[in-house]
């Protein structure tokens, strides 16, 4: 097959970020560009689709179609539109909050529907949009005025309920290492039905401490698995630093799509004559 | 038993209703008849009435036959046939016998309820049970069938025809169990020394149509150009999904059951920006949650149409039952000012018109368009002419690539309506985006952005020519019954009654509701002294909405309730006449 020859800028909008210096989100950006142009699909042929959030920002500034909808619902964009144009990559893209918060229960079905296309969230375990509050990815004791002293509440574990969900392909990348979260990316894509891939992004802003990330994270030693009950006891079992692929699933995708419409319903209407 | 010898008269319309406990078929029994009447010649309407038990509770097939097109039922009923009278008390309120009418049932099981023992109606003992034991596999449904036939005046071929393409499923000897179920009917009716036999049907050339209302809304989509489909289940929009799920495998689309509602209108938004036709069918507590992204769709232009099938609210209200009280939330419940289209079908046949123009209107102005239909005519049952062929030319403003200007998805144009880039299109890669834009779609918090925008997007669909399909305006006299969607066919019988009685009175009925059609309707009001809002809303719903849009220099009166006890024909016509005596 004759690839095209495509960079990384090919992907890139002239939108400048409203991002702060040093937010993680730029290194998935570049990761995501970078990923695309491998994949050598043109700009056009693929869209992303986002929530709210400062992550959610992404899709505009990508030279790819994009669709920037209400805080939550990226996943169900993204999947109306596969159904109905299953030629394109689609790619949803969410934050911590805007996935697994207000979004949740649509994670758990997305997962479960399996439908052929990847979901990045870019996991600060923050909102930044709204200046710092805990979001369910958020360890129980961190501070902030909208919850002093902590929220006291266990943080949600996306990769172990992405697996348990019945997502197909389930990976976590350090957005700071720029070549393993493009190859992540890539497959992906590549992997049909529906992949999940947390990637660790820090928020410099509201979780400064998140800049010691880039010590913490750790290649997972192990090769990824189609095996979802090895999947699980090693996602369970990991310090949520582990990074790479860990789950490659056999299910089949969704069925449902859409075709070039038959244009005459007068079949449908005989049904109706007595 | 009250049998009369004199020569029945012929009546111009009769309604029956067949009661029994859930699976004992009547139903079947009604839609049996409705559509062997339909083969006649007549027209008719058909409604069920479920109890709120999901299965085993009371069902109620209630018919109204007329040689002339119906819209709605009737309030009385001229014959009732009970084949048990189980949980008769929840129900039995709802069906009233007309002065004069028959009450038949079987006297093993047991006494009628007081209401019936005590109104002026006939009661006729008829051994349902026994007969149907007497034939092997005989069912008391099809007994009842047999003597509504009778009664009725209903050919024995039609009958004969829909019994055997119905039961032959099932087998030769299931077909001949029934038929010889509906003759031990007709004998048993021969002996009462009365029937009510209905004026023949004039012979009409047009192919007649068997169908409710909800599955028209979703064939008027299909026309309309639908291709996509998501939602969650909700009674009493279901049908229109359980409709399309297969209609639109047939013709290449897709149907898709989302996990709330919530997903479902973001899912038909999502393919809708990737230029396939969609919609989403809910009630009013699934309307309550697409909110927020009903403004999204307004906001991205993203064209959509959501069918919102009313009942009884607030809160969960009384899901089986009807109203038209999410007026208010489809016109005023977004937040922000958010221009959009709210349409509602006049009656059951024309949910197949409004359907294809919701798609049309959606497509052509890229905006979501709420219709407002409801369930006393999504889930009725319809004999009608073959609605005519309504062509539109429905295409949403395409990008054409142009070689040296940037693409601007949002571009504000002459007719507010920017061409719309498909996924796929070199060149025409754009963010959709919620968040105020400019006109290429990049975020902007400017003001002359949000100026530009909002006058833009109420541009489009406030110079944009609905043409006649504003509503109906017929009539002479300077007295107006005006109402909107559902109630328009009880509002006609009421006005060809009172038109028979030498009271002429206008009839106004409200297809479009937002854009409000000030101008049409004030033309249509030119004149008129006393107005009568007719709507099925405990608060008056419509009446505001008309009100906050324009004056009202008349005497004004309101007839005007919370749901399930239907306005009908009977009432709008005796406020009317009330009111004209003064
Ligand atoms: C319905 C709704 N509720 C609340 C908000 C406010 N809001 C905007 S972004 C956000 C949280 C974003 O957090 P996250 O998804 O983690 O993204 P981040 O900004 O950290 O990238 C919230 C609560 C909103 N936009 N919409
Ligand atoms: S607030 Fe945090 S997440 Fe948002 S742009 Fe700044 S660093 Fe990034």
């Amino acid at each position: 097959m004759n690839i095209p020859n495509r960079k990384a800028s090919d992907f890139k909008s002239d939108i400048d970020p409203i991002w702060c210096p040093g937010c993680g989100d730029y290194h998935v950006l570049l990761s995501l560009t970078k990923a695309l142009a491998q994949l050598g699909r043109a700009p056009e042929d693929v869209a992303v689709v986002s929530g709210i959030g400062c992550s959610s920002r992404i899709p505009a500034y990508t030279s790819c179609y994009g669709f920037h909808g209400v805080h939550g619902r990226a996943l169900a964009v993204a999947a109306g539109l596969k159904v109905a144009r299953p030629d394109l990559t689609v790619l949803a893209m969410s934050g911590d909050g805007d996935g697994f918060s207000i979004g949740g229960n649509h994670f758990l079905h997305a997962c479960r529907r399996n439908v052929d296309m990847t979901y990045i969230v870019m996991d600060n375990r923050v909102y930044g949009m709204t200046k710092g509050q805990p979001s369910p990815t958020t360890e129980p004791d961190w501070d902030s005025a909208l919850s002093p002293g902590g929220t006291g509440l266990s943080p949600f574990h996306p990769l172990v309920i992405a697996l348990a969900s019945g997502a197909n392909f389930v990976a976590r990348e350090f957005s700071g290492n720029i070549k393993a979260c493009t190859a992540t990316i890539v497959e992906a894509i590549r992997h049909p039905g529906f992949s999940f891939v947390e990637i660790l992004s820090p928020c410099v802003t509201f979780r400064p401490d998140e800049r010691e990330w880039k010590t913490q994270v750790h290649k997972a030693v192990v090769e990824a698995t189609d095996d979802p009950a090895r999947a699980a006891r090693r996602i369970m079992t990991d310090d949520g630093f582990n990074t790479g692929i860990l789950y490659r699933g056999r299910r089949e995708p969704y069925f449902a799509s859409v075709a070039e419409r038959l244009d005459d319903v007068a079949p449908l209407e005989r049904a109706f004559e007595i | 038993m009250n049998a009369s010898s004199s020569p029945p008269t012929v009546a111009r319309s009769v309604s029956f209703a067949i009661v029994g406990t859930g699976g004992a078929g009547a139903v079947t029994a009604g839609s049996l008849l409705l559509e062997a009447a339909g083969k006649a010649g007549w027209y008719g309407v058909m409604n069920r009435s479920v109890g709120p038990q999901i299965r085993g509770g009371e069902a109620a097939a209630l018919v109204r036959l007329s040689p002339r097109p119906v819209s709605c039922m009737s309030k009385r009923f001229d014959i009732l046939v009970a084949i048990d009278w189980k949980n008769a008390d929840r129900f039995i309120h709802a069906m009233p016998v007309a002065g004069g009418g028959l009450v038949i049932c079987d006297p093993a099981a047991g006494e009628p309820p007081r209401e019936l023992r005590e109104a002026d109606c006939a009661i006729v003992e008829v051994p349902l049970g026994e007969l149907a034991k007497s034939i092997e596999g005989g069912r008391e449904n099809m007994i009842a069938a047999g003597l509504v036939a009778e009664l009725l005046g209903l050919p024995d071929d039609e009958l004969g025809e829909v019994v055997a393409r119905r039961l032959g499923r099932k087998g030769a000897s299931a077909v001949e169990t029934g038929l010889a179920c509906i003759a031990a009917g007709r004998a048993a009716a021969q002996g009462f020394g009365r029937s009510l036999p209905l004026e023949p049907a004039a012979p009409s050339g047009a192919r007649r149509w068997l169908i409710t209302g909800n599955e028209a809304i979703g064939l008027g989509a299909l026309r309309g150009g639908l291709q996509f489909a998501a939602a969650y289940p909700i009674t009493p929009a279901t049908d229109v999904l359980e409709y399309l799920a297969p209609a639109l495998a047939k013709i290449g689309g897709a149907l898709v059951q989302a996990e709330d509602e919530l997903a479902s209108i973001n899912m038909i938004i999502g393919a809708s920006f990737g230029g396939r036709p969609s919609l989403t069918a809910t009630s009013g507590p699934g309307l309550s949650l697409m909110m927020e992204s009903l403004g999204l769709a307004a906001a991205s232009e993203t064209p959509i149409v959501v069918i919102d099938v009313m009942r009884a609210g607030p809160s969960t209200g009384i899901a089986t039952k009807s109203e038209q009280s999410d007026l208010n939330i489809a016109v005023y419940g977004f937040h922000g000012d958010a221009p959009h289209v709210v349409l509602a079908p006049l009656g059951v046949a024309d949910c197949l018109f409004t359907g294809q123009w919701a798609m049309h209107v959606a497509e052509t102005l890229q905006t979501p368009v709420i219709v407002l239909s409801d369930q006393s005519i999504g889930q009725s049952r319809v004999l009608i002419d073959r609605p005519a062929d309504v062509a539109f030319l429905t295409r949403r403003k395409a990008y054409e690539p142009a070689v040296q200007s940037e693409y601007r998805r949002y571009a504000v144009t002459a007719d507010g309506v920017s061409p719309m880039a498909l996924p796929g299109q070199p060149g025409g890669q754009y963010t959709a985006d919620g968040l105020t834009h400019t006109e290429r779609g990049a975020p902007s918090s400017s003001r002359h952005d949000q100026k530009a925008q909002m006058d833009k997007r109420l541009h489009k669909i406030e110079s944009f020519d609905y043409g006649d399909h504003w509503g109906i305006d017929e009539g002479q006299g300077d007295m107006v019954i005006l109402t909107w969607g559902s109630l328009t066919g009880a509002a006609r019988e009421a006005q060809e009654a009172l038109a028979g009685e030498g009271i002429g009175v206008r009839l106004v009925s409200l297809r479009q509701i937002l854009p409000f059609p000030h101008a049409r309707l004030a033309e249509a009001l030119e004149g008129a002294r006393r107005v009568l809002f007719v709507e099925q809303s405990h608060s008056g719903q419509f009446q505001r909405h008309v009100r906050a849009h324009m004056e009202l220099p008349f005497e004004i009166r309101s007839l005007n309730r919370e749901g399930p006890d239907l306005i009908g024909p009977d009432e709008i016509a005796s406020e009317i006449r009330d009111w004209n005596s003064k």
